[in-house]
């Protein structure tokens, strides 16, 4: 073994670190604290001691741009790699590309959003540590969504689809779910913001939420995706830290302040655990090779390792598990075959394509949830392969009814009846609102005034706000074309990777 | 304070790079599983998992910052207690 020559002599990395972040702030002479720092009262946490917070990770700006040059060198080289050698020639089937186009549309300007919060947030938080996280978090959110967008293109160059994301993120249906679950949380106070996105979203499920897209890309060949969700998720630690960081000072602070954040909690966890109910879909239904089932990934990285490790943790605190998270474990059987029936149903107007489940994945299905796949959902989707047989294709003609605060169309059932649709209603100012679940329909009553705002996709198109009354010129105005949408099979897709892989070797032949 | 035997756990991407790190925390950590999923180790332990900066230099034969940690990380469960020049330590703290 070779012995390590003596270490070059530099402070040590506590004292580097206050060196370089609280040492560098100072008290406003000339301006009132009230107005530089204007927006950390209101929502009524208290803050004692800006200075109890820490950060664990001693993050200097020395050492971030260090690492993150290193990483996007990393990452460049993977994708050159994949360019030079036609790497597109090994993904395990052209279906998969519908799965990056889900997230290319719902993820990545969510990840520009974040970076223009994380910028607010970097010049308006009081203490100099948790600015300076968030000011590193703001330029990582920048990086990811442009190494998404840079990696993601290559796919562009042989495939179709690729195009409008960016205005689709602010039209289309199934988009306006993460959309409007991000619009809520930047509309909403820092502290707030730091419970919804840097504690429920990156902390309690972002292995739900991200590590599926890229656990998936790499089992179905697809290296560059991968590496970009690495990359970021090497952030993404940073991310948690600061998430459970923000939850832990903000509870030490101030005994008044633990009820406030239990309610932000019980909020944010139902708001992203619906969201996700686009990414159990796409784990179970979008990949050719599936990697993992969402019940599994769910019972793994939610059920042990946030319910049996992390709640344990706040109690000390006094927080308790999340409102509402009772149903979500009694449905992770049902979440992502309901929720991909409806993609299936309304992919005419979806900018990806779907399929029925074949055979082979029909018995994964039954493998992963044999207490309920082959009772409820295997039917329906056997009905689909015989209507395909002979020629047809069902698609849902007409429009479906939204939650109020999800924005999914209203498709899941009870918790203890799975043969019965979740349906609440709250009434506010003489009018009727419909939520789809107990979570849903809590959140809303608890802020009526906010969620009456929401802008409802299918409320848009009957308003004339979508760009006319029919199929075709809404589907103008989401900017989906001929093709991007639809059944995989015989799509434009398809038909290119028949091309791209069609003919035997010539050689010998 | 008592210590918890709570699973924690470090997701580590699966690359040629991070063996000598991936050998170093198997070392200091006995009880430590491994699970392979594609791109990714998960490393669990009970308790707690500790990253010793020397094992690491031993395993690499090079120096090694802790800070380098980053470039190796996904996603964590537990709470990093302790990352300084010598130790990282992932564990519950209540």
């Amino acid at each position: 073994m070779t012995q390590a020559k003596p270490r070059a002599k530099k402070l040590p990395l506590k004292e580097r670190y206050a060196l370089l972040t609280r040492d560098l702030d100072w008290e406003p002479s000339y301006v009132e604290r009230e107005k530089l720092f204007p927006y950390t009262s209101y929502e009524g946490i208290k803050i004692h001691d800006w200075d109890g917070w820490q950060d664990p990770f001693r993050l200097t700006v020395d050492a971030y741009y260090k690492y993150q040059a290193e990483k996007d060198k990393r990452l460049y080289a993977v994708l050159d790699g994949f360019a030079q050698s036609q790497g597109h020639l090994g993904l395990a089937d052209a279906s998969y590309l519908n799965a990056i186009k889900l997230f290319i549309q719902g993820v990545t300007p969510l990840e520009y959003a974040a970076h223009r919060h994380f910028a607010y947030l970097a010049r308006y938080l009081e203490g100099p540590a948790p600015r300076f996280a968030a000011l590193c978090q703001s330029i990582d959110e920048l990086r990811h969504c442009q190494t998404q967008i840079h990696t993601i293109s290559n796919y562009n160059k042989y495939y179709g689809g690729f195009h409008s994301w960016s205005k689709m993120h602010d039209r289309v249906w199934y988009l306006s779910v993460p959309k409007s679950l991000f619009d809520d949380a930047m509309s909403a106070g820092p502290f707030e913001f730091l419970i919804s996105i840097s504690f429920s979203f990156e902390y309690l499920l972002t292995n739900l939420l991200f590590v599926p897209f890229m656990s998936g890309a790499s089992f179905n060949g697809d290296m560059p995706t991968m590496s970009f969700g690495f990359s970021a998720q090497s952030d993404e630690s940073r991310h948690m830290t600061l998430g459970l960081e923000a939850i832990k000072f903000l509870l030490e602070q101030d005994e008044g302040n633990v009820p406030i954040i239990q309610a932000w909690i019980d909020k944010w966890f139902w708001r992203a655990y619906r969201m996700s109910a686009l990414v159990a879909a796409m784990m179970d239904y979008m990949l050719p090779k599936p990697v993992m089932s969402w019940k599994e990934a769910f019972e793994l990285y939610f059920e042990d390792q946030m319910l049996g490790g992390l709640f344990p943790d706040l109690e000390y605190y006094g927080i308790r598990p999340p409102r509402h998270v009772e149903d979500a474990i009694a449905e992770k059987d049902h979440l992502s075959h309901q929720v991909y029936k409806i993609l299936h149903n309304f992919s005419f107007a979806a900018a990806f394509t779907t399929q029925t489940p074949g055979v082979e994945h029909s018995a994964w299905l039954s493998e992963q949830y044999p207490g309920t796949f082959d009772e409820l959902y295997k039917p329906v989707w056997d009905k689909h392969a015989r209507t395909e047989a002979a020629g047809g294709r069902i698609f849902f003609q007409g429009l479906p009814q939204l939650c109020q605060v999800c924005q999914i169309p209203m498709v899941f059932t009870e918790p203890d009846d799975p043969t019965s649709t979740s349906f609440r209603t709250s009434s506010f100012r003489s009018e009727t609102f419909h939520t789809c679940s107990d979570g849903c329909k809590w959140i809303f009553d608890r802020e009526p005034e906010k969620f009456v705002q929401a802008w409802l996709p299918v409320h848009q198109i009957y308003q004339g706000n979508c760009g006319g009354p029919s199929v075709p010129e809404v589907l103008d105005w989401y900017g989906i074309q001929e093709g991007d949408n639809g059944e995989y099979k015989g799509s434009p897709d398809q038909r290119s990777w028949a091309e791209w892989h069609s003919g035997a070797p010539k050689q010998g032949s | 304070m008592t210590s918890t035997l709570r699973q924690v756990g470090i997701d580590i991407q699966d690359a040629e790079e991070n063996r000598p790190l991936v050998d170093a925390i198997r070392a200091d950590n006995p009880e430590l599983t491994i699970r392979h999923l594609p791109g990714l180790l998960k490393l669990q332990a009970a308790g707690r998992i500790v990253i010793n900066r020397e094992t690491v230099e031993a395993q690499l034969g090079r120096e090694w910052d802790t800070g380098e940690f980053q470039l190796a990380i996904v996603s964590y469960a537990g709470n990093f207690s302790e990352w300084d020049d010598d130790q990282i330590i992932v564990s519950w703290e209540h």
